[in-house]
């Protein structure tokens, strides 16, 4: 290697940690903007003032899914929480396909002085587990998975599994 | 001459004359011409193979019924338009550094057909998030972060045809390039640094992933179709470069003898 190439090389690796420790450094301190969503215990700890506007993620809680229809609008209320805390949320108008108890989501809106958390608008987070419809079936009745109880187990468990049909 | 057209002795250091830079694109040429074809029908068997399975032969998602096959044509361009930044990368490194002639035509054949790989992926993620989410966009990490890559391969596009010499075009568009590469680790961690909107990793190559095997198999041809339709792209891109040149110089050595 020639000297010139050589000292080309060692700017190089210079600029490169350079930028890369400017970047890492960044993200760092930019963290908390980053992220897209709060968690529940996030916005507990924080105590955002009623009317800012943020937004709330977490699992629908099992059992707390209530709607009412007024005037043709469903109002629907549920609790989101993240295991350790949870949030009461209000929301009127249509859910996405997806929204069922256990399932994740995110909630853009404001805290009310009543301390809950009134959404305008819910967006589904779906998981990243990808089945035909008949293993989920297979893995809930062998009592390996519920989906309302968080993501399923490795996939070279549930692989193997024997199924009717894997077509749809 | 070398036969390791990567090793630095290969390119003669500075002042090159026309001929011994040249040299390695031409042996490229004669390379790259006879495995077009393969290359060629390698990938359209495997894309069209991937995508018929996956749209009409693998099954629906427990979750997210058939919307999920979009995945099919999502995740192969996600995983190309990150993988021909990495090589968009490397061939900046091999420019920058050794100044090698065929570098400097991979980095400007790789942008446009990244850049189209990454349009793919934000598309077609766009409308699996309107079904699926409720939105077709979101300001989310992961979303971001592939949304700035695309800004990236474009600005690669204009950086390296903005100068009348070709070579500080080249230069100012390899920095451009490895500054960039920051970003994808950014892309790939996104989901695990951040809380974000767009799910986690399903394909981990330490074991852990989370699909089914009848719908892996579309997933991994698919992939394997749109890797080499990028690979097909450029290196039919480096040729036509390559020729353009080579007929540009003939035409310029026949005009000053006449």
């Amino acid at each position: 290697m020639t000297p010139r190439k050589k000292r080309r090389l060692y700017l190089f690796a210079a600029c490169a940690i350079g930028v890369g420790s400017a970047t890492a450094l960044s993200l760092t301190a930019l963290s908390s903007t980053l992220t897209y969503f709060l968690s529940p215990r996030e916005v507990l700890a924080k105590n955002p003032a009623p009317g800012m506007s943020f937004r709330l993620g977490g699992i629908v809680q099992v059992g707390t899914v209530a709607t009412t229809v007024v005037g043709g609008t469903p109002t629907t209320h549920f609790d989101v929480t993240d295991g350790q805390a949870s949030i009461p949320v209000t929301f009127s108008g249509v859910l996405p396909d997806l929204f069922r108890e256990g399932q994740g989501v995110v909630a853009i809106g404001s805290m009310t002085s009543s301390n809950t958390f009134s959404a305008d608008e819910v967006l589904a987070k779906h998981g990243a587990s990808y089945m035909p419809k008949d293993v989920e079936q297979a893995l809930q009745n062998a009592g390996k998975w519920n989906p309302k109880f968080g993501p399923p187990p490795a996939a070279s468990t549930w692989n193997t599994l024997q199924v009717k049909s894997s077509s749809s | 001459m070398n036969e390791n057209v990567l090793a630095p002795s290969a390119v003669p250091a500075g002042g090159a004359s026309w001929l011994h830079r040249y040299a390695n694109p031409g042996r490229f040429l004669r390379l790259a011409r006879p495995c077009l074809p393969w290359l060629a029908g390698f990938s359209l068997i495997l894309t069209v193979t991937g995508l018929i399975w996956g749209y009409y032969f693998a099954p629906a998602d427990w979750e997210q019924g058939d919307a999920a096959r979009i995945m099919y044509v999502h995740v192969p361009a996600a995983w190309v338009a990150m993988a021909g930044y990495a090589a968009l990368a490397v061939a900046s490194f091999f420019s920058l550094i050794w100044r090698h002639p065929l570098a400097d035509i991979a980095a400007e054949e790789i942008g446009p057909v990244g850049a189209g790989f990454t349009f793919v992926c934000l598309v077609s993620g766009a409308l699996w998030g309107k079904p699926m989410w409720g939105a077709y966009w979101v300001w989310d990490a992961r979303l971001t972060s592939v949304l700035v890559l695309f800004f990236l391969y474009l600005g690669h596009i204009a950086l390296i045809r903005a100068f009348d010499n070709p070579q500080h075009g080249h230069r100012a568009a390899a920095i451009l390039a490895l500054v960039g590469a920051v970003n994808l680790p950014i892309i790939v961690f996104s989901v695990q640094w951040w809380n974000t909107l767009h799910q986690g990793n399903t394909i981990s190559i330490s074991g852990g992933s989370k699909i089914y095997i009848t719908m892996l198999y579309p997933l991994l041809i698919s992939s394997l179709g749109f890797y080499l339709t990028f690979i097909t792209l450029v290196v039919a891109r480096m040729s036509a470069s390559i020729m353009e040149k080579k007929t540009r110089n003939l035409l310029l050595a026949a005009a000053e003898r006449s």
